[in-house]
């Protein structure tokens, strides 16, 4: 079992190749891309399923111990940061089948989107910090091309903030490593923790705040995350959905691992204030935004400041909430972004000014829309409700008054500006704009608008997913508890990595 | 350690900084080089002392092989980015005939909202100008009070 730790990224590397080799055949393409992703998303749950019961899963690539060579370390969390992006991926890669029935693709996408899996899987499962900034560059490599492969005069001026922003955030995020290398002389993540704590405290701080700026600027947070809402809406719905879910979320789970492994509650109070920052910039970037999309990606920013404020909090009940939000989170912003998509298949824009009276045409989207919305927001029942809960007793227990007030009133603006969507893309007049009419033709003219059906279920199975975390809360809640127990005093996990 | 490697990495990463900070993509592309040099030059030095054989039999006394193990990767990684950069500026190129790289949507949005109201109050203040002069020819204090409301 031990060794299937790395498949989860090989499967789709090795998947990717092929891929590329078929790229004649798209219906061979789209089999191997769905039949890769849907074993990756079974091997992942089989991880979770033994990470659970049986502790953390440990591969040692080639043989070499893990000082020297490379090691796979899977527990709790990897294992369910791994299942739940996988089976994004698999719901987008879908849904985006299902859009380039309608539209054009390029014979790239199936290759380089599987790139994408592996690079996220990898970070997820690695023990290695340079291994980790090598899925870094192997998901980044990927998201450029995702996001630069229509080429046209929008996503060219989009791509290039991202890529040399991103390029920026490599070069910190290499001299880090090059630092940490040099005066602790490891880079294995279960040796690390030990070493760094001996280090002088100045050094230490250094090296901590070159990690976080470079994880930060992944994550999008306070005063980094600038180039997100600038360079995700250009590119085509599919593919901004699966950035929106999974490419932030991967420099959060990096921040918790600096968090709780390398440098244990260290400079909590700086991330208290980015919280609170990245939480009210990016919900008031929201609300003054005209396009649903660009509302949605100020939302990304806004909701990555309640995954910091619980990583700063600490300690077992504030990580515990942390890894439950993370975890709703990709869903629910993902199938968001899937109804933008439905939308601008539907009437060829998401800006509000041209959407009207969506409800007329199709409940059906609506009701798709309104669910992750209110979940967003944290509207009881939903899984934001039980997510921002968990965060806001963690805050409150540990007497963060002020952080909490700002929580709580970020997340009614969340709804304003939820609600400012739904009042002028689904309620109004249905009488379609003359310009929208124009630019979509037949689709406007059809009062019932159709999807192609691999669209629509891959949007139902993300919100279904969604309201799964809201039913099962408990359980995945008690699953979070451990996952976060283990984190928190890694002394068990560290014994088997370094154990022979 | 060898003062002469440290400065050059710091000139490298200074003259790297100083060419990312132009608008022409391909001034930026060399910069990623320049600091992508330097960075892999950092590595190196992390590893060990310079002069030091390459790790032969013993491990005593020898180079640590792990930073040019990494050095390595980083190199690798650093020439697909180049790659997908130089790709991009000549993408940009033929699209509008430049590699700038442009303002953001927002701050574009801004800068067309004041010039429209630079233009405007410049067309009322003109406005304003000729009915005085028509009016009222040589009035230097009205003059004077436009000068002092700019």
């Amino acid at each position: 079992m031990n060794q299937l730790a790395p498949l989860p990224m090989a499967i789709p590397l090795i998947s990717a190749a092929i891929a590329l080799l078929c790229r004649r055949w798209r219906a061979v393409q789209r089999a191997i891309s769905v039949i890769a992703l849907a074993t990756a998303l079974g091997m992942s749950i089989a991880l979770l399923v033994r990470a659970d019961t049986h502790g953390p899963v440990v591969a040692r690539i080639g043989g070499w111990s893990a000082s020297i060579g490379i090691s796979y370390v899977i527990d709790r969390f990897a294992a369910m940061m791994l299942v739940i992006s996988t089976l994004t991926l698999l719901a987008v890669l879908v849904f985006a089948i299902g859009e380039g029935s309608a539209k054009s693709t390029s014979p790239i996408f199936h290759p380089v989107y599987l790139v994408l899996a592996a690079g996220v899987a990898a970070a997820f499962s690695t023990g290695d910090l340079f291994h980790l900034f090598v899925s870094f560059e192997i998901l980044l490599m990927a998201s450029y091309v995702l996001l630069t492969l229509d080429g046209d005069e929008a996503q060219v001026r989009a791509g290039t903030t991202y890529v040399v922003i991103n390029t920026i955030e490599s070069v910190v995020l290499l001299v880090a490593i090059g630092l940490v290398y040099a005066s602790t002389g490891t880079l294995s993540m279960a040796e690390l923790p030990a070493r760094l704590a001996e280090l002088d405290p100045g050094l230490r701080t250094g090296l901590h705040l070159l990690l976080l700026i470079a994880f930060g600027l992944k994550a999008a947070v306070f005063p980094l995350f600038f180039w997100l809402p600038d360079s995700y809406p250009s590119a085509r719905s599919p593919i901004t959905a699966v950035f929106a879910g999974l490419l932030t979320k991967v420099g959060v789970y990096a921040i918790v691992r600096t968090q709780t492994l390398l440098f244990a509650d260290a400079h909590s109070t700086l991330l208290l204030w980015v919280a609170a920052l990245t939480m009210v910039i990016g919900v008031l970037g929201a609300i003054a935004q005209n396009d649903v999309k660009r509302i949605l990606s100020f939302h990304i920013v806004s909701q990555i400041g309640y995954m910091v404020f619980g990583i700063a909090l600490g300690g077992p009940a504030a990580i515990a909430a942390t890894i439950f939000f993370l975890i709703h989170q990709i869903p629910v912003k993902t199938s968001l972004f899937l109804v933008d998509g439905m939308i601008e298949q539907a009437t060829g824009t998401s800006r509000l000014d041209r959407l009207s009276g969506l409800l007329h045409r199709s409940g059906f989207l609506a009701a798709l829309f309104v669910i992750p919305a209110l979940s967003l927001a944290g509207i009881p029942p939903l899984s934001g409700f039980v997510g921002k809960l968990g965060l806001i007793t963690a805050g409150l227990d540990a007497g963060d008054g002020i952080l909490v007030a700002v929580a709580i009133t970020c997340s009614l603006l969340t709804l304003v500006s939820m609600v400012k969507i739904w009042l002028s893309v689904f309620w109004g007049e249905p009488t379609p704009n003359p310009k929208v009419a124009a630019s979509v033709g037949a689709a406007a003219a059809d009062p019932q608008t159709r999807w192609p059906i691999p669209m629509v279920t891959a949007t139902v199975a993300l919100v279904a997913i969604g309201l799964t975390i809201a039913v099962a809360a408990g359980p995945l809640h008690g699953l979070c508890e451990r996952a976060a127990a283990e984190i928190v005093s890694p002394g068990d996990t560290i014994r088997i990595v370094l154990g022979s | 350690m060898s003062i002469a490697l440290v400065v050059l990495i710091g000139v490298l990463f200074a003259t790297g900084t100083y060419s990312m900070l132009h608008r022409s993509l391909t001034r930026i592309v060399l910069g990623v080089g320049l600091i992508g040099n330097g960075v892999n030059l950092l590595l190196i030095v992390a590893g060990s002392r310079p002069g030091l054989p390459p790790i032969v039999g013993k491990l005593t006394g020898s180079t640590d092989p792990i930073p040019q193990a990494l050095v390595l990767t980083a190199i690798v990684i650093g020439f697909a980015l180049q790659a997908f950069l130089l790709a991009l500026a000549w993408r940009s190129w033929t699209l509008d005939g430049n590699d700038d790289v442009e303002d953001d949507i927002e701050d574009r949005k801004i800068a067309d909202r004041r010039r429209r109201a630079i233009r405007t109050t410049e067309a009322a203040r003109r406005a304003e100008r000729e009915r005085q002069l028509s009016g009222d020819d040589n009035q230097p204090a009205g003059e004077a009070t436009n000068l002092g409301a700019r």
